[in-house]
This record gives structure tokens, sequence and C-alpha cells, in this order.
């Protein structure tokens, strides 16, 4: 089976742990190596609004990282990370006077892009990569009646040109992924908006307003969580959590459709109460 | 008597730097967390913490703390092997010399009966001591000069800690072999401690210790043959041999003696073991004196927060106990530079070329900030960039060597940075992300001042757009570069359809969008256009983007409107920097 550098970013080890937990274990279930690269830095997504030189640079570091591992593949669990990753590969893929600077800047540490590198979303490395049939030969506790809203986020879906992840306008990829759990994918209307969370600390009555949006539609709509497979999306959905559903990792629901134990996966029992007693019922 | 004035002199200023560091610990103020609270009443706070720890549970915490962390140091180790060598060996070795050898009179006599500097276990083990010192600090020099780590600096601090050590060290090892040599100490020696009357035997000595002793002899006419050796040898197990060992197990130094052997006879006419004695006291006596007040005082203050580190957490523990650890945490820095070996934002420190991007430098600023020396508004300017520019991935801390809780110094050194006069464009970027997640924590306007002073400086200069009476100033065109992004010039695109501002949530979000946002996405474009970037980049618009990307996905004219917008923040950035 094909290896991937595991791109975990910034926020998922500092706060959202159970993320990584939780799609560690659903890959080694899935037979999916992932190799861990202690020097990565920052995608350079948060620096993109101040120099891009800093962004290109940053991004291009850690393809460069992957490289030198000896390996392609990179999988990326954080959607404004693959957001900001896919940019840079592909502003250092069409080459020119960009590229030319940021080689140079990369062969100052001895390192060096190459254009074998694959950004690959976590939801596409497990819908393309493993394959829907593997994934569902290895659900052995299927949800009964569990409604789940699919959240898309952002930066996998646009600019499509650039993410090349899915239909930008009428995705599908995640939603088949969550209803191979068992659990039926609710269709709603903000579905494929903004989380508002680029703008939690600068704009916060927006950036809030934009999370109790999705909140209240995927309620009203019938969802009981919603499903992000974003630490961004899923810290700014827990922030604002009063006035809608919970939300859960895509790993988490999987994993527990698969029937690895919830503290593996860092499910709280708050947390996913409907969950485990669809998965009892089915 | 120089000696002991030297060493009374050097004590006295030790303990008076210690008193007034730890003073420091309880009067300085690395974040507003004890800003009211006065140095008493913090030592009081601390001595209380410290009792309540001591008689409970958690002292078997701190123990295992102290042999794991502080002796072993397995902090280091879990980072690099090599690294945790080169410390180790500088560490164990100079800690062992102190005792064993520094301290001698008052340690190692007193448990070892018979006890000589010159006699083995403890002659060989000064020199192995030694010698182990001396590796650490070839390989430290190595790693900081030679390998080039361009995330590993080196202060002031870092080279003196070195030279200091290196001049004990080295100097301690000349020493010896100049004794070795020396003739004038042979003589004083057999003086002192025989009473050889007939001079072959003092001949036969002398022989005896030119050939097995490293000896120097002005003397050419000294017999060596089996005869002569043998009462040599007997002279030597009369006089000498109960406080001499053989002089190979003093390897280090009998290696320095062979080195000098030919010009020893001109060293000792010039008294060179004198010289070299005092330059090695008085090496010890400024590294003792100076301690305190050095980089060398971690070995004081990184025992410490290692094992506080582990006892304290900050929903339990007094806030202002947590206000004094970190006064100490700035003294337990070692300015190794693991943390910015680590740092998340390391190529953002690169690009930019701002150093105090990196942990380790920022450090260093703060340590200087919160003596009271002040720092040149430039580079002020910078320390700000740099502390602000944290995505807070908590790797710093995590890898820290000493132990120190980066992670929850960090964002109070931040406030104190950004609550000031001059605004920080940073504040309008993801890195406030962690900021906005805990904004219920801060108090009054605290939270938002800052931000609205950013904004203010940074965007809102067009209003005259949104009265509809007022004439339209066109400004200037100018000649800013909007041409090195694929997709910078895509604006020429536009034909102003207006689908970007329709599918915009941000503009959805607003009653009346353009009072609040001056410029909505298809007017920055059509301002793009006119090549009026100015007032494009002006616009709060820019700063209320969610970069969400609907506006460049629905855009039939394949205008990079998002692309774009970024542009214009890095533009808007590059304004007021300049300014």
């Amino acid at each position: 089976m094909k290896k991937y550098a595991l791109f975990l970013g910034c926020n998922i080890p500092a706060r959202v742990r159970q993320y990584a937990d939780s799609a560690v274990a659903v890959f080694e279930e899935l037979g999916v190596g992932l190799v861990d690269i202690p020097m990565f830095n920052c995608c350079g997504y948060p620096v993109r609004n101040y120099d891009q030189t800093a962004f290109l640079l940053s991004a291009a570091r850690n393809m460069a990282l992957v490289k030198k591992a000896g390996l392609n593949d990179m999988l990326v669990m954080c959607n404004c990370c693959y957001g900001s990753l896919k940019k840079a590969e592909y502003v250092m893929k069409e080459g020119g006077r960009l590229r030319k600077k940021i080689d140079l800047l990369l062969a100052r540490n001895d390192l060096e892009f190459s254009d074998s590198i694959q950004v690959k979303h976590l939801l596409s490395v497990l819908y393309v990569d493993v394959g829907i049939e593997m994934i569902r030969n290895k659900v052995s506790q299927p949800f009964g009646d569990l409604k789940i809203g699919t959240y898309y986020g952002c930066h996998a879906l646009r600019p499509s040109k650039i993410t090349q992840f899915d239909d930008p306008v009428a995705p599908s990829l995640f939603d088949e992924l969550v209803e191979l759990t068992g659990a039926q994918s609710v269709d709603w209307p903000s579905r494929l908006e903004c989380c508002g969370a680029p703008l939690t600390g600068v704009n916060d009555h927006l950036a809030m307003s934009m999370a109790d949006k999705k909140l209240s539609d995927a309620r009203d709509a019938g969802a009981e969580y919603l499903c992000t497979a974003c630490p961004f999306c899923y810290m700014q959905f827990n922030a604002a959590r009063e006035n809608g559903c919970s939300s859960i990792l895509y790993p988490q629901l999987l994993g527990l459709s698969m029937g690895i134990d919830r503290e593996t996966l860092g499910v709280s029992d708050h947390m996913c109460r409907t969950c485990t007693h669809s998965g009892q019922a089915a | 008597m120089v000696f002991n004035i030297l060493l009374y002199a050097s004590l006295i200023i030790f303990f008076i730097g210690l008193i007034y560091k730890v003073y420091r610990w309880f009067s300085r103020n690395v974040t507003v967390a004890a800003r009211d609270v006065a140095a008493p009443a913090r030592m009081l706070a601390a001595i209380k913490g410290i009792f309540s720890v001591l008689f409970s549970s958690k002292i078997a915490t701190l123990v295992r703390v102290f042999f794991v962390d502080v002796l072993l140091q397995q902090r280091i180790l879990k980072i690099d092997a090599i690294r945790w060598l080169t410390h180790f060996l500088i560490f164990s070795g100079f800690m062992m010399l102190l005792l064993m050898h520094a301290l001698d009179s008052l340690i190692t006599e007193p448990l070892f009966a018979g006890y000589h500097s010159t006699k083995n276990p403890f002659m060989f083990l000064r020199d192995f001591f030694a010698l182990m010192v001396c590796v650490g600090i070839a390989l430290a020099v190595y790693r900081r000069f030679f390998l080039k780590i361009f995330q590993v600096k080196n202060s002031g601090q870092d080279k003196y800690a070195l030279t200091i050590l290196a001049v004990i060290v080295l100097s301690g090892i000349w020493l010896e072999g100049l004794k070795i040599s020396s003739y004038s100490e042979f003589q004083n020696m057999v003086e002192e401690y025989s009473w050889i009357d007939d001079k072959t035997e003092k001949a036969a000595l002398e022989s005896l210790w030119v050939k097995k002793f490293g000896l120097v002899s002005p003397n050419t006419d000294l017999q060596s043959d089996a005869a002569a050796m043998a009462l040599g040898r007997e002279s030597h197990e009369n006089y000498c041999a109960d406080c001499h060992s053989s002089i190979g197990w003093a390897f280090t130094g009998i290696i320095a003696a062979k080195i000098i052997s030919p010009v020893a006879l001109l060293l000792d006419r010039i008294h060179i073991v004198d010289i070299l004695y005092y330059i090695h006291i008085m090496a010890c006596f400024i590294g003792l004196a100076y301690l305190p007040f050095s980089k060398m005082f971690h070995i004081i203050a990184t025992p410490l927060i290692l094992m506080a580190g582990a006892v304290m957490d900050r929903e339990t523990s007094n806030a202002v106990n947590i206000a004094t650890r970190q006064a100490i945490e700035l003294d337990a820095c070692t300015h190794c530079g693991i943390c910015s070996m680590h740092c998340s934002a390391i190529m953002v420190s690169e690009a930019l070329a701002n150093d105090y991007v990196l942990p380790s430098e920022k450090m260093v600023a703060l340590k200087t900030l919160t003596t009271g020396k002040g720092i040149g508004s430039a580079e002020m300017k910078a320390v700000r960039e740099g502390v602000y520019m944290c995505t807070n991935c908590d790797r710093c801390t995590v890898v820290c060597p000493s132990g120190i809780n980066l992670k929850e110094l960090w964002p109070g050194v931040r406030e104190n940075l950004v609550q000031g006069e001059i605004p920080e464009p940073l504040l309008l970027s993801p890195f406030s992300f962690v900021r906005g997640l805990n904004r219920a924590d801060f108090v009054a306007d605290d939270y938002s001042a800052p931000l609205r002073s950013a904004r203010q400086t940074l965007a809102g200069k067009f209003d005259s757009l949104i009265d509809a009476d007022n004439p339209l100033d066109l400004g200037e065109t100018d000649g800013l570069d909007l041409s090195s992004y694929p997709g910078d010039a895509t604006f020429a695109y536009c034909f102003e359809c207006r689908n970007c501002t329709t599918v915009c949530p941000v503009v959805g979000h607003y009653d009346n969008p353009e009072a609040e946002l001056g410029l909505l996405p298809h007017q920055i474009m059509c301002c793009l256009g006119l090549g009026m970037n100015e007032m494009a980049y002006g616009a709060r618009m820019i700063w209320d983007c969610l970069a969400c990307y609907q506006c460049q996905e629905h855009c039939p004219q394949n205008v990079s409107v998002t692309d774009l917008i970024y542009r214009l923040k890095n533009l808007a950035v590059e304004n007021v920097k300049e300014a």
C-alpha cells in the first residue's frame, strides 16, 4: 500500500488532537501507511494576508520535506492547510518567476521542490485512493437512523481549478463517504458556505453569525450532527454550538462504524450519545 | 591569602547577584498577570505553594523530575541524542570537577582518607572529567559555529558561556602539564617531602622522574642506566609514591607536558606555573561571580522550572505563582535554539528576515524588555511582528529542554505589545484565531481596541465613496506591482456582472454592505481596472474577506477575485510598514 506523509498542521496537535488520533486509527484499520515528518512547518495559510513570499516558502518547504523523506503524497487533514498547499503546489508547478524565487530560498536550506509531489485531502485519499469498496468492507457496525449534515469546507472545494477536489457546486464525495457508515446524509441550505473561522479573532460578530447560521440550518434540515473534516470548521462550530447541533470529525464517525473504540477515537460521551445509540441499534 | 580574598570577593558578588535575581523573580512582570501584586506578597504565595506541594503526593513527582529531567536531562535526549551527549558531558564532567577537585578540601578529603589529587583514582578521574567537558565543549562549538543551522543564533552570552568553560578546563589541563614538566616544582617537592642528602640518590630520583614522570630537567649529565633507575625507584618508593600514582593516569596532563617539553625549561624560568594558576583560579572566580548575571544562571533556574512545571498548572495553581514562574522562565532559557528549529513559523522568519519570529529570539527580546532596557523603534517593530507571527502550534513548549511553558507565555507577551499606541496589521489575519477563541478571557476593551486600531490604520481610507453627494476622489494611479502572481492581471477581464458581490457571504451578512465594507468585490475589481490600487486596498471589504473563494469560483470571466484581494491585503500591509 502507498505511503503518505501525514501533514497535521498547527491546530490539530495543539487543539484537536482527537482528529489526528481517530484518523491514524482509521487508516491503520484500512492498511494505509502514514509517515510522520516532525520538521514540518506551518502551511503558510495565516501569513497569506501579510506576505506572499512567506506564504509560498512555508508551503513549499513542507513539500520539499516530503520529497526529502522519499515520499510523493502528502495527506492533509485541515482545509485551510489543504487550500494553502494546493495553491502553492499549483504556483510552483506552473513555474515562472515565483518558482525561481522560492527554489532559491529552498536551496539555502538544502531543500528542493519536486513536481512529483501530490497534495491530497484526507477525504480524497479515502474516496479515491483507498476506495469506497475497501471502506465498505471494513464497516462492521453501521449506524441505523443517524442523520448527518456534511460540511465540505471552502478550501477543499474552491477554487476548484486548483483544489481539484469535487464538483464545487454540487459535490457528493463527502456525502457518499458519510453514507458508507450507514448514516443518512441530509441536504441542507448553507452546506457549501464558509464556517466563519477565518474571521474569528478579526471580526468575531461576522464570524460567529456565519457559524450560527450553519448550525441552525443543519438542525432545521434534521441533521443530528455536522460532520467536518477540518479543525478550523470543527473548532468554529464548537465555539458556537449553543445554538444548533454538535459536530463530529469524519474519522471519528467512520471509526465508530468500523467498531474502533470511542477512547481511541477521542469521542466523548456527551458528544456522541446519539451516534453510539444508533450504532448499537444497527 | 590572595586566593582567599579572590574567593570571598567572588562569593560575595555571587550571593549579591543571586539575591538580586531572586528578587527579580518576584518583582518582574513578564505578562500582566500579577501587575498589582507586590514582591513580598508574591514571595509569600510562592512559599505557600512550595509547602503545599512538599506536603502532598506531588512530592513523588518532584523527586522523579529531579532525577529524570534535572540530572539525566531526558528532555534533551528525547529531541536529539548528540545534543544530550554534548550537554551531559559538560554538565556531569564539570559538576564532578566542582565536587571532587574544586571543593576537595570540603568534600573529597573528609570522605576519602588518604586523598591526594595526584593519587588514583582521583588523578585519573580529574583528567577524565576534564576530557568529558572538553569533548562536550568541542561538540557545542561545532554545532553552534560550524553546522550553520540558521535558526540557531549565537548571542554574546552563548559565546561567553563556552569561553569561560573552555578557559577553566583548558587552563587546568595546561597547568597540570606545566607542573608535571616543571623543574622548580620538582625541586620544591624534593626539598619539602624528602630528606635525601646523597647527591647520587637525588640525581637518580630526578633521572627516574625525567624518564617516567614527564619532568624536564636542565641537567644533561643524568645517569639512566639500570642501577640509577633502581636507586631512583627506591627513593621514589620512600618519598613520593605515597602521594603520586603513575603519571600515565593523568593522561591529559602528560600530553600537555609532552607538547611543551621542548620549551619547558624556558617556561619554568618565567614561572609560568604561577601565571597559569592565576588564570585558572581567576577564570573560576569570574565564572562564579558572574554566574547570576550570565546564561550559566540556568543551572539554578532551569531545575526550578522543570520541577515547578511538573506540579503546576493554570487551572489549579495560584495566578500569582504562575507570574513568578514566568519570571524565572526567562532565566531558565539557555538560548539553545531547539524551539526555533521546531518553530512552525520558521520559514516566515526567513522570508521576512525577522529573527524575532523564532521563539529563542523572542526570549532574548523579552529578557531585554523586562529588565527595562529600551529597544529601538525599528527593532521594536520587528519584535512586535515576530511575537504576533505565531501559529499557536505549541511545539516550542513540547520540545523545550528547560521545560519552559512558552505557550502560556506568548499570549500575555502578545497582549503587552498590541495594547500600545502602535497598531499591528497582523491582528487582521488568521494569526488572531486563538486570540479570538479566548476572547471571553479579556477584560473591558482590551480585546477590541487593538483590532479597531489595526483596522483604522489599514482600511477605511475612501469614505467619500459612501456619500453619493461627494465628488469621487480618483487620486493618482500608482505603480504598485500587481503582476508577480499568476492571475494578478485577470481583473482586466471583469465586465461588472456583479456575480462576485452577489455570492459573497460577507456582503450578504450586512443590511447596508456599502456602508460597512466601503467597496464591494466588483467595485474593487473595477478600481483595479482603473489603476486605482490605493483605493482598492483601502477598502474595508478586503479585511472582512473570508477568502472562501465563492467570488472567484463563480466569476464567468475567470477573474481571480479572492487571490487579488489577498494581494491587496499584502499591498496594504506593505504600505503601512513603509509609512
